[in-house]
């Protein structure tokens, strides 16, 4: 260490600032081009928190890798892996963290190029403010606006536009006003209501921290002065928002709720209301490790203890009684689809919000919205990087706000069940126009149903569901209907659902597609999931060729209700017995997409009963199901 | 519709405070989501602090995992004294795992290489003790700032069977809604401290007063200077190489780890508050007194893939 020492005193003002210190996360987008990476490097390295071993390793990468000929490449500061530097791009969201005299940064540092909008979303969606990079010498771009509705959708209300590379343009003022106009008026129309629009170069420093002496016409602010003194102190919602986080219960005396307030204010004494349940109490206690305080707003991480002991668990929201947010189980939300498997209406996917996995389909797409020029378009399904406009209905109902009045409690995720990936993102818009499950204020709606027990026991039954898969000819439909028979000779109530009553009649508006394909199994999935619950048992005689589409039928039901007989008749066989001539067809091509020849049989992993025709007699497949039925409790004569 | 939420100015907070609440979030949505999580505790500052929010985060409560220490045989005798007392008084299970086919086959740094011993002693004991304990859910206390790889990792970084990490197939992270959902075998890797700098850590530690291990104070240390790095000779099994003496400097360590391979800098900071001032003017980095950084750009990112933390 060569430097004097620093004086104590110097040391403490230093600690002393450094604590009042507040912190401002934005995000910076633009294209490959655009020289984003040299920016956020010009803003690492002039406000001098670039150590000297990183720029060290600078030195050496950029003879290695640079573009910039001798000059040192900053951009190399900021590009994070091997691949990516090898292929010259960013290839996914990294964060950096710098920091002023008055402030902490953390910048969401993502990708412009098309293909990345989920990047681009990820970046935005913790950001408070967003830098928009548009290069001097080519103009607003496509992307520019792409990166624009991006921005507002992710719900950011204060956007810097820095106009780079204004050395390559001759630092002329004209050209830069026509960009900042054209920016203004499309950052309007997005309902964008603050945005400043700076002309920079990144690569030669003007008006990045210091003011440009290329650039005298320029009045406002540098770049890193507007980020230290921007507001945005208007973007968090004053009523509370407490989504309960995790129940704490040391012992039997203690019962605390620990959570986060993600939006206003709590004090001991408040009257508070837990949602969904709407039962209300005050809170007692707002205990932290360092003593218990009297009050609290967001975003503050505290357990509160309640007066009285209801019912609360992970997931419910508390909030003040006359400012409780919505509670529903469908709402309109904006999606960002971020799978390579396409997102399909109707399948079953988890959905992660407010703290809680709750089940539920995407129901409908109303519009899909072209990123580049905002225009509406039918949709049957979602592709990755898709953005459009749902329905969302859940299988349950939770406490919800609509997104532009708190972030926190109107996002979600949405998980695919099969491969667990996070496939989508969504915003919610507003609640769905017909709200049936909707709670409306204290009233509750007394509801003196029979319930399926009820109507099981009537029938000496216990509900399931027989759903025979296999392929075409292997015997489902034959020994469904034996099986049918039989019950109806024992006394037992069922129905059988096949090609025969579904496909002419609730399902004629279906063809062949994929999504038409998981529709047509959804539909007979909640036909059969009705017939249990009217107390019914219910056999399905259909290829279904898709783990997932059965899977999807399973996890309607209760467990155990879902009961699949496997029919595993070999192709060979099937193709030999050929009853409608249909293989035939199919192996000169009159078929499409037919199962065994032209698209694929996924068998069962763990079929609850296998029955093999080739072996099996008609009768012994009956018997082998009666067996099982009565094994598990299912007939009770 | 929801009543109308109007706009009052935001919280108070400073960002000491902010990124607090945010790891204690963190932490608090792994304990509710996942069944049998731990805490892996390297006893250096990070750790500390990482163990301090856990006891903030479950309070009145004790957190409701285990510690897990990976040690290698080769740490400073100060760190393993720290980790036991630390553990004792705070009330926590502490889970000590060394590999045994490492010890069994004689495995040092001084033999076998820096690269190859890490591998063994490092990231094979982790994945031996994650795999023997079945924790699908494992607490570091990794931050962005410290390496250029790990400024992409997520807070919730998922982790195949074999423990391992894919960079192109990261799962997106909106928000602060973490998906927690993984198949038997899985885990995540979850990294509270994702958005703090090494000054933010100092700041916390004095803020706080939060012990630490004594070695990051300066103190007369018996030193020998090697391939550019300042080794501080902990017991006997160092082997001198000719030439060598040991000498009694006062130094001090920015980071801890293995002795064998963790430089110390010259510093007359014998206080937090000079630690804090040093650090202001220090033009180094962290990491740069850590030999396996060094071997090659990208080597962390390497490390990273095969499962080390």
């Amino acid at each position: 260490m060569s430097a004097v020492p620093m004086q104590t005193s110097q040391v403490r003002q230093f600690i002393g600032r450094q604590e009042t210190k507040g912190l401002l996360r934005f995000i910076t987008c633009g294209s490959v081009d655009d020289g984003k990476s040299s920016l956020i490097g010009r803003l690492l390295h002039d406000s001098q928190k670039i150590l000297e071993d990183h720029m060290a390793a600078v030195k050496a990468d950029s003879q290695r890798w640079g573009t910039q000929g001798e000059q040192i490449d900053l951009a190399l500061l900021v590009d994070g892996l091997q691949a990516e530097r090898e292929q010259g791009i960013t290839i996914d969201v990294a964060y950096r963290y710098f920091d002023t005299e008055r402030r902490k940064f953390i910048i969401a540092d993502t990708p412009g190029h098309e293909q990345y909008t989920r990047n681009m979303a990820t970046g935005a969606s913790t950001a408070d403010l967003a830098v928009i990079l548009v290069d001097a010498s080519r103009g607003v771009q496509v992307q520019t606006r792409r990166h624009s509705f991006i921005v507002s959708l992710l719900g950011i209300r204060h956007v810097i536009v820095a106009v780079n590379k204004m050395d390559l343009v001759n630092y002329d003022h004209a050209v830069f006003q026509n960009i900042a106009a054209e920016c203004r008026h499309f950052m309007r129309t997005l309902g964008i209501q603050d945005v400043r629009v700076v002309p920079v170069s990144a690569l030669m420093g003007d008006n990045v921290v210091k003011p440009s002496l290329n650039m005298p016409w320029y009045e406002g602010q540098p770049l890193l002065e507007i980020l230290d003194t921007v507001d945005v102190s208007d973007d968090r919602a004053e009523d509370l928002r407490f989504p309960v986080q995790y129940v704490n219960r040391p012992n039997a005396e203690f019962r605390g709720y620990a959570g986060t307030l993600v939006a206003g204010h709590v004090r001991v004494g408040d009257q508070i209301m837990s949602l969904p349940s709407r039962k209300t109490t005050k809170v007692k206690e707002i205990v932290t490790y360092d003593g218990s305080i009297t009050e609290a707003s967001a975003p503050m991480a505290v357990t509160l203890t309640l007066e009285a002991e209801i019912d609360i668990t992970r997931g419910d929201l508390l909030a003040h009684p006359d400012r409780a947010p919505t509670v529903a189980r469908e709402f309109d939300a904006h999606l960002i689809w971020m799978a390579e498997q396409p997102l399909l209406p109707g399948k079953q996917y988890e959905f992660k919000i407010s703290n809680q996995y709750v089940r539920g389909t995407v129901q409908r797409i109303d519009y899909r919205v072209d990123v580049n020029d905002l225009s509406r378009h039918a949709a049957g399904e979602l592709k990755l990087n898709e953005i459009a406009v749902c329905r969302i209905a859940l299988n349950q109902a939770v406490a919800y706000d609509v997104y532009d009045l708190c972030r926190e409690t109107g996002s979600f995720i949405v998980v695919d069940r099969m491969n667990n990936a996070t496939a989508g993102a969504g915003m919610i818009r507003r609640s769905a126009a017909v709200k049936a499950h909707e709670v409306h204020g204290n009233v509750y709606t007394e509801k003196l149903e029979i319930t399926r027990q009820q109507r099981a026991n009537q029938k000496s039954q216990q509900p399931c569901i027989l759903w025979f898969t296999g392929l075409s000819g292997a015997g489902k439909s034959t020994i469904a209907n034996a099986v049918e028979q039989e019950l109806f000779r024992r006394g037992y109530h069922s129905y059988l659902l096949d090609g025969d009553n579904v496909r002419h009649g609730l399902n004629r508006d279906l063809g062949f597609t994929d999504n038409e394909r998981v529709e047509n199994i959804r539909r007979i999935g909640e036909v059969s999931r009705l017939f249990v619950d009217a107390g019914l048992i219910v056999l399905t005689a259909f290829i279904s060729p898709f783990r997932s589409d059965r899977r999807m039928v399973r996890e309607l039901v209760e467990a155990g209700e879902f009961i699949e007989v496997y029919v595993s008749t070999s192709l060979e066989v099937c193709e030999s017995r050929d009853p409608k001539g249909l293989y035939n067809r199919a192996r000169q091509g009159q078929i499409q997409n037919f199962t065994g020849i032209s698209s694929p049989y996924e068998a069962p992993e763990a079929a609850e009963i296998m029955l093999d025709t080739s072996k099996l007699h008609v009768d012994d497949c009956v018997a082998k199901i009666i067996e099982y039925l009565e094994a598990s409790g299912r007939l009770k004569l | 519709m929801s009543p109308a939420l109007s706009a009052v100015h935001k919280s108070r907070l400073t960002q000491l405070e902010e990124l607090e609440a945010e790891s204690i979030f963190i932490m608090r949505e792994v304990v509710a989501e996942f069944e049998n999580p731990v805490m892996l505790y390297s006893i250096g500052k990070d750790s500390s602090v990482l163990l301090h929010l856990a006891m903030k985060a479950f309070y009145p409560a004790k957190p409701p995992f285990p510690l897990m220490h990976i040690d290698t045989t080769w740490k400073f005798r100060e760190m393993i004294e720290f980790r036991d007392q630390r553990a004792r008084e705070l009330g926590i299970d502490l889970i000590v795992h060394s590999n045994p086919d490492g010890i069994g086959n004689k495995i040092t740094p001084f033999t076998h290489g820096s690269s190859k011993y890490t591998d063994l002693m490092k990231t094979e004991a982790l994945k031996q003790a994650l795999s023997k304990y079945k924790f699908d859910a494992a607490f570091g206390g990794a931050r962005r700032d410290e390496e250029k790889s790990r400024a992409k990792e997520r807070v919730f970084s998922f982790r195949d069977n074999n423990h391992r990490w894919d960079p192109r197939n990261q799962r997106p992270e909106l928000w602060k809604v973490y998906n927690s959902r993984i198949n038997k075998g899985e885990s995540i890797r979850v990294f509270p401290l994702s958005n703090w700098t090494e000054l933010d850590i100092w700041m916390y530690i004095h803020k706080e007063n939060i012990p630490i291990v004594p070695l990051y104070y300066a103190k007369q240390r018996p030193i020998v200077h090697r391939d550019g790095m300042m080794l501080m000779i902990d017991d006997d099994r160092f082997p001198l190489n000719p030439g060598e003496t040991p000498k009694m400097e006062q130094v001090r360590f920015r980071t801890l780890g293995c002795y064998p391979l963790t430089g110390a800098m010259y510093s007359e900071a014998d206080t937090l508050e000079a630690i804090i001032g040093e650090m202001l003017e220090s033009r180094t980095s962290e990491r740069q007194g850590r030999a396996i950084d060094h071997d090659q750009s990208g080597s962390m990112e390497k490390k990273k893939k095969e499962g080390y933390f």
